[in-house]
């Protein structure tokens, strides 16, 4: 999938995150902020990537801001996000 | 058992994360009216990714779909399907045309999914008045069709009626619904009752809807489960009683009579059947002892 649109999804609630995407000129490059990046900031950067793998998306700007999201909250709203950016490859 | 059915937004990480600690016997995870239209895409990712990640132990789990019409319908079955949730409850349903639509979009899904046929009910909710007149047909048109629901909210607005306290308004719907349900051989739950600060008020309505037939109760407040468990589980009283009727009629077999009486009344068979009922739902709340 390829991100040619910005996009957002997500809230600012607790237990959410608030997920912006737009196209990159190459590469994941991902922002994170959160409550608790101090103990689990590999964790959502794992989530993420795994969830940019998931969905084929190679290059995209990506950026969190986390509110104690659990994982899959978290990969839901990047999910969205994408989905909302992208624009599937022919 | 579903005596409380509690309705969990699917939009809302925090009421899914801890939507199994209230007790309630079936949760209904809402992709409909809890979620505005821009955010059906959102609450269908949430959901799905909740689902195949947070386990609910004990607590069966319904997904509350988009009407037909809505443009949402066919995203949302095909999304939940392979989560193999109880039951999907489609909602606006108004006849068995709308179940057939459904049931052949939750079939397809299904064999794209590798699940049997007929893995998935459906728990249709009737909330127009033409679902109402038509609750029989859409009990009984389909095997996948395990219960049916009354909405009132919406049903009064179609109605031109105003939502009371007592529920006057809805008298009618709520006896066709379980009329329907039971003559179809399936179960039948009540509407929720929307104050959420009434507890007389939810006491009242919880009592009503039982002693009308209904199977349970639905509820938007975690803080109604409780109260509505209550109201839809046998009483130490109805226990005590069911026991002495069915040795009665235990005692009266070893006599040889064919007539028995308790209390000075008679024992007949639709007595004789709610017993074993009230004692088979004891047993499996854990109730009453050594049953």
């Amino acid at each position: 999938m390829n991100i040619v649109s910005q996009a957002v999804a997500g809230t600012l609630e607790s237990n959410d995150v608030l997920v912006q995407v737009g196209p990159s000129p190459g590469g994941i490059q991902l922002e994170v902020d959160s409550i608790v990046l101090n103990q689990f900031e590999d964790q959502i950067r794992q989530a993420v990537l795994d969830t940019a793998r998931e969905l084929g998306v190679q290059s995209a700007r990506i950026a969190l801001n986390d509110r104690g999201a659990l994982e899959c909250t978290i990969k839901a709203r990047v999910e969205t996000a994408l989905r909302r950016a992208g624009e599937v490859s022919p | 058992m579903r005596r409380s059915l509690l309705f969990i937004p699917g939009n809302s990480p925090g009421m899914l994360q801890n939507a199994g600690i209230h007790q309630a016997d079936a949760l209904i995870l809402d992709l409909e009216d809890a979620v505005a239209p821009a955010q059906k895409d959102a609450a269908r990712a949430l959901v799905r990714r909740a689902l195949q990640a947070l386990s609910y132990p004990g607590v069966e789990m319904i997904v509350r779909i988009n009407p037909l019409g809505s443009g949402f319908t066919q995203a949302d079955i095909t999304a939940m399907v392979p989560l193999r949730p109880a039951l999907l409850m489609p909602t606006k349903v108004s006849g068995p045309g709308d179940i057939q639509q459904v049931v052949a979009m939750v079939a397809q899904a299904e064999a794209d999914s590798g699940l049997e046929q007929g893995s998935i009910g459906l728990l249709p909710l009737l909330e127009t008045a033409l679902g109402i007149e038509n609750a029989y047909a859409i009990a009984s048109c389909d095997p996948r069709v395990k219960a049916i629901f009354l909405g009132a909210e919406d049903l009064s607005a179609d109605l031109q009626a105003h939502r009371t306290r007592g529920g006057e308004e809805i008298r009618y719907a709520r006896g066709r619904v379980v009329v329907a349900a039971r003559a179809a051989g399936i179960e039948a739950y009540d509407t929720p009752f929307t104050d959420v600060d009434d507890e007389e008020g939810l006491l009242q309505d919880a009592a009503l809807a039982r002693a009308l037939g209904f199977s349970g109760k639905a509820a938007i407040s975690p803080r109604h489960i409780e109260a509505i468990n209550a109201a839809f589980s046998p009483s130490p009283e109805e226990i005590s009683y069911a026991r002495e009727v069915m040795a009665a009629i235990a005692e009266g077999q070893e006599q040889g009579r064919g007539a028995v009486s308790l209390r000075g009344k008679m024992i007949d068979k639709p007595i004789v059947d709610r017993a074993r009922r009230v004692l088979d739902q004891a047993r499996a709340l854990g109730l009453g002892g050594d049953l």
